[in-house]
């Protein structure tokens, strides 16, 4: 396909197969099984070929894109899951009061739109009019980077925006599912049994409702961050983050297929060790689910 | 609360105005639900006879760049001076029949195969859920990504609108199957068992009807999922340029320099802003579609 590409861009046939053949740790003329268990040897051995955007190896630009990916989205994975189930536990004790009809219609409307809608209003009021967050770039370029807390705090500042896109968009369901959550849970005789014993409420609260309200949350939390990785194509572009999701928008109109891959290759591990991890905490969270 | 979902559905489903009438009723009611049955079909009008009513001149003047809103241009124009409104109402049309069909392939997919799960179960059962956890698991927009550009060629409305329910099947076949593994349990199924009717009667002439509720709803987020998944692959620039797509024009408009260009603005937010409403109108309408299949929902008795 990308000698295809290049052939389209007025390269002979043989010198398209040369430059591909410098670009990926496989031989783009061998049957397609052959690279695909040569793509596979190149990836356990770090090498994922050259990005046809930037000329450099994708391992090195992807080595420098996680960080800040990584750093975005469990800042706005935390944020947004606790609030949202604080809320939901709220909004569940309050059920049927005007707050909780206003926060549900707007959780379920949030949770509808697309992050870079999000991205860009908040762009165009907090940052281009009130001037109140920088416009773009992960950190203020006049300062020298290193662990100063003029540094760490810019970091913070930058991803201000950013995160506050993501939390908008996610926060919807975490409420939504700890409201529908907690409310089946306040109806359990456990719960009427603590309060009969005159336990103190704010005991039957934490460790008596909330505990068992917030365990199935922990089942979709490695869904949602594979939503959030979709949702980091479109943030990190505006914001000019150097994220994989920058990258991967940036390679999508030059079709960059090396750099695609990557990302996406980048991005699936993610999402599946994440998964895993999710699981493992599931385990220890909920005893009755332990193995063994 | 499944027995009155159940009961409701069938009476839906069993017909008559009367019927029509009371859920209409309860849609009219409630005013945020009726507001958002009210942007449906304003779009819908819109993407019907729009492109009919509005022409799109397509001439580029490269003197009226940007113009803000006035009599002459509703929203405005773009970077080479066409007009805004016009675009937005050319696009409309594209955009709702992608998600139309879109909609109604995932839908499908998700029934056939959440259905088969459920009521088949053993083996069937753990193969195709193993098989739609790997399709939750995988990030579905990258994916989508990868799979429009290794296709090198223009998609047609059906091809985009298939990738897109083979890629977004999985969120609502797992609902489906646990409803049917539910209503599997109910008395009425059991009775019919019982009674000896053949798996097709229980299939068709019970289970189904009793599905339907649940089948719209899938419909309506299915076709939420499809305006923003498609909107979002022209936006990032996976897909082949058209000057009248919503996605086309915010990626043109943020390439211009909109973020920090207030003159772009209305090119930018307008198809922005259509995204936004319709979003919310079809959620709204599902709001409705709760109230009307499940009666314990509603505001007021």
């Amino acid at each position: 396909m990308m000698i295809m590409q290049l052939i389209m861009q007025g390269y002979d046939p043989e010198d398209a197969a040369r430059r591909v053949a410098g670009m990926v740790p496989f031989v783009p003329t061998d049957p397609v099984h052959i690279q695909y268990i040569n793509f596979l040897k190149g990836f356990l051995s770090g090498d994922l070929g050259k990005s046809i955007l930037y000329a450099q190896p994708i391992t090195m630009i992807l080595v420098y894109a996680i960080p800040w990916t990584a750093f975005l989205v469990s800042l706005s994975l935390v944020i947004s899951f606790s609030l949202g189930v604080l809320l939901g536990m709220f909004m569940a004790y309050r059920r049927g009061g005007i707050l909780d009809r206003i926060f549900s219609l707007a959780a379920s409307v949030t949770r509808a739109l697309p992050p870079y809608v999000v991205g860009v209003i908040l762009v165009l009021t907090l940052a281009f009019q009130a001037k109140w967050f920088p416009l773009m770039g992960p950190y203020d370029s006049r300062i020298p980077p290193g662990f100063t807390l003029e540094f760490i705090s810019s970091l913070f500042y930058h991803a201000t925006l950013p995160v506050l896109a993501y939390v908008i968009t996610t926060i919807g369901s975490w409420i939504l599912q700890m409201k529908s959550s907690t409310v089946s849970v306040l109806g359990e005789y456990y719960v009427t049994a603590a309060e009969a014993r005159g336990l103190p409420e704010r005991r039957i609260v934490t460790s008596y409702v909330g505990r068992n309200a917030v365990l199935p949350l922990f089942a979709s939390l490695a869904i949602s961050i594979g939503f959030i990785f979709g949702g980091s194509t479109f943030i990190e572009n505006i914001y000019s983050y150097p994220g994989i999701g920058r990258y991967l928008a940036a390679s999508v109109p030059a079709r960059d297929y090396t750099m695609m891959m990557g990302c996406f290759l980048v991005t699936t591990v993610a999402v599946v060790l994440s998964n895993f991890l999710a699981d493992l905490l599931y385990s220890r969270l909920d005893p009755r689910i332990r193995l063994g | 609360m499944a027995q009155s979902i159940s009961q409701n559905a069938e009476r839906l489903v069993a017909g008559g105005i009367q019927d029509l009438k009371a859920s209409f009723k309860i849609i009219w009611r409630n005013r945020v639900s009726f507001s958002g049955l009210i942007i449906i079909l304003v779009f819908t009008l819109m993407a019907a006879v729009g492109p009919e009513l509005v022409p799109y001149d397509r001439m580029p003047r490269v003197l009226d760049r940007y113009l803000p809103p006035s009599r002459e241009h509703v929203l405005g124009t773009d970077y080479a001076g066409r007009d805004t409104f016009a675009q937005i109402v050319h696009g409309s049309r594209e955009v709702l029949i992608v998600a139309f069909l879109a909609a109604v392939l995932t839908t499908t997919i998700s029934i056939v195969i959440g259905i088969s799960s459920g009521f088949l179960g053993g083996k069937t059962d753990t193969a195709l859920m193993t098989c739609a956890d790997i399709f939750l698991v995988i990030p579905s927009f990258p994916l989508l990504l990868i799979i429009v550009t290794s296709i090198p060629r223009v998609l047609s409305a059906l091809e985009i609108a298939f990738i897109l329910s083979v890629v977004g099947w999985a969120s609502l076949a797992r609902p489906i199957r646990t409803r049917v593994l539910s209503l599997k349990e109910e008395e009425f199924i059991e009775s019919a068992r019982c009674l000896g009717l053949s798996k097709v009667h229980i299939l068709f002439k019970e289970l189904f009807p009793n599905l339907l509720p649940y089948i719209a709803m899938s419909l309506v987020l299915a076709i939420v999922g499809a305006i923003y998944s498609q909107v979002s692959l022209y936006f990032i620039g996976a897909m082949p340029y058209t000057s009248t797509n919503w996605g086309i024009m915010i990626q043109t408009a943020i390439n211009d320099g909109a973020l920090i260009n207030p003159k772009v603005w209305p090119y930018l937010l307008s198809p922005m802003m259509c995204l936004v409403i319709i979003q919310t109108g079809f959620i709204l309408f599902l709001h409705s579609l709760e109230e009307i299949f499940n009666p314990r929902l509603r505001s007021e008795a």
